[in-house]
């Protein structure tokens, strides 16, 4: 019930910010739509926890604060190398631990994986995820684990 | 600043046709008209604001949409293909 | 210019000089993996620099909502984009070029 009402209140955002035009006629067609579209959501069974992960909501500023951190200091190192040239990359390409036990988390690590410049998670399996790293720094940085326990830390 | 924004991104986008003309990979090319798209998006938001204009952002907000569809279908689209080969050479 | 616009002429040429690099990346790395790394810089930082930049210009009004959206949406679907299409190289049996060298940071390997 509360994923619904979550997609309904996303959805009615988007529409209100989108359209810009608020008369009764407008904003007829925007309840009807997005009635429908939670419906059809609702058919295609994929309005849940995965979709709407509102038990994350708590944890996720503070994680994505992290991430941008991450984010910005791989951007400068990417940065310098492209204008370096072939000459300062050491591509690596392996698998890493993923510990998260459920679905979603391990898509959240995958995601932040390939957020971050420089790595580029290629195959996402049971326990392990394949990774390309543009340098050997980022692999080893990246099988410290920190990204990793931090995934982890936000499914408990 | 927005005029020297709006030639930056027509000249990486001419990069990024140059990329896809060259490859050499099929995924090369994908990736070039992946990244030509990106940056349509940014241009079209850019260039609303240039001509005082926002109402280009709406646009831009489609083509994102589009280009992320566009090129995952395009990507699953070469991923049967490639089982399709497969399994006929499997089948000789 | 008022404060306002310098903030967003920075980050405008910030994000320009990103989305350049990434270019020059997508043009001069090895392979299309390690050019994928390359996109990704345009795909968050650039954009973000650039769409920020907007938003400085924008102001209170429903403009704003709209680059923000237009952020939200690429953050998203970015990752997703260059997942779908790694794995798409690795299936069809494109090997990446490394650096020849025995595996980084093996003790990371199983580590609880």
């Amino acid at each position: 019930m509360k994923h619904t009402a979550s997609v309904t209140l996303v959805l009615t955002a988007i529409w209100l910010a989108n359209s810009g035009h608020y008369t009764a006629l407008l904003l007829g067609f925007g309840v009807v739509s997005i009635a429908l579209v939670v419906w059809i959501g609702h058919r295609m069974d994929v309005v849940d926890h995965e979709s709407q992960p509102l038990h994350l909501t708590g944890k996720l500023p503070g994680y994505y604060l992290w991430l941008l951190k991450n984010i910005i200091a791989s951007n400068i190192d990417v940065v310098r190398r492209a204008w370096v040239g072939p000459s300062a990359i050491s591509p690596q390409f392996e698998t890493v631990p993923a510990d998260q036990k459920t679905d979603i988390g391990r898509v959240i690590y995958a995601n932040s994986i390939n957020l971050t410049p420089g790595t580029l998670s290629v195959e996402v399996g049971e326990d392990t995820i394949l990774v390309h790293s543009l340098t050997r720094e980022g692999m080893v940085s990246l099988k410290s684990g920190e990204m990793n326990r931090r995934v982890c830390g936000l499914e408990e | 600043m927005l005029t020297v924004t709006t030639i930056t991104l027509l000249v990486v986008m001419a990069m990024a046709l140059s990329r896809a003309f060259v490859g050499p990979t099929v995924f090369d090319r994908i990736l070039a008209a992946n990244v030509f798209g990106t940056k349509t998006v940014l241009l079209i938001a850019v260039v609303g604001f240039l001509f005082g204009r926002p109402e280009f952002l709406d646009i831009a907000l489609v083509y994102a949409l589009i280009n992320f569809i566009g090129v995952v279908g395009m990507l699953r689209l070469i991923e049967y293909l490639e089982e399709d080969k497969q399994s006929t050479e499997d089948g000789r | 210019m008022s404060p306002l616009e310098i903030i967003s002429a920075v980050l405008l040429a910030i994000g320009s000089f990103l989305v350049l690099s990434g270019a020059i990346g997508l043009l001069r790395f090895p392979d299309v993996y390690s050019r994928m790394h390359a996109a990704g810089i345009t795909d968050t930082l650039g954009a973000v620099a650039i769409l920020l930049g907007l938003m400085f210009l924008a102001g209170w009004t429903l403009v704003l909502a709209k680059l923000i959206m237009i952020l939200l949406f690429l953050l998203l679907t970015g990752p997703t984009a260059s997942h779908t299409l790694g794995k798409a190289a690795w299936k069809s049996g494109l090997q990446p070029l490394t650096d020849g060298r025995e595996p980084a940071g093996d003790s990371g390997k199983g580590a609880e």
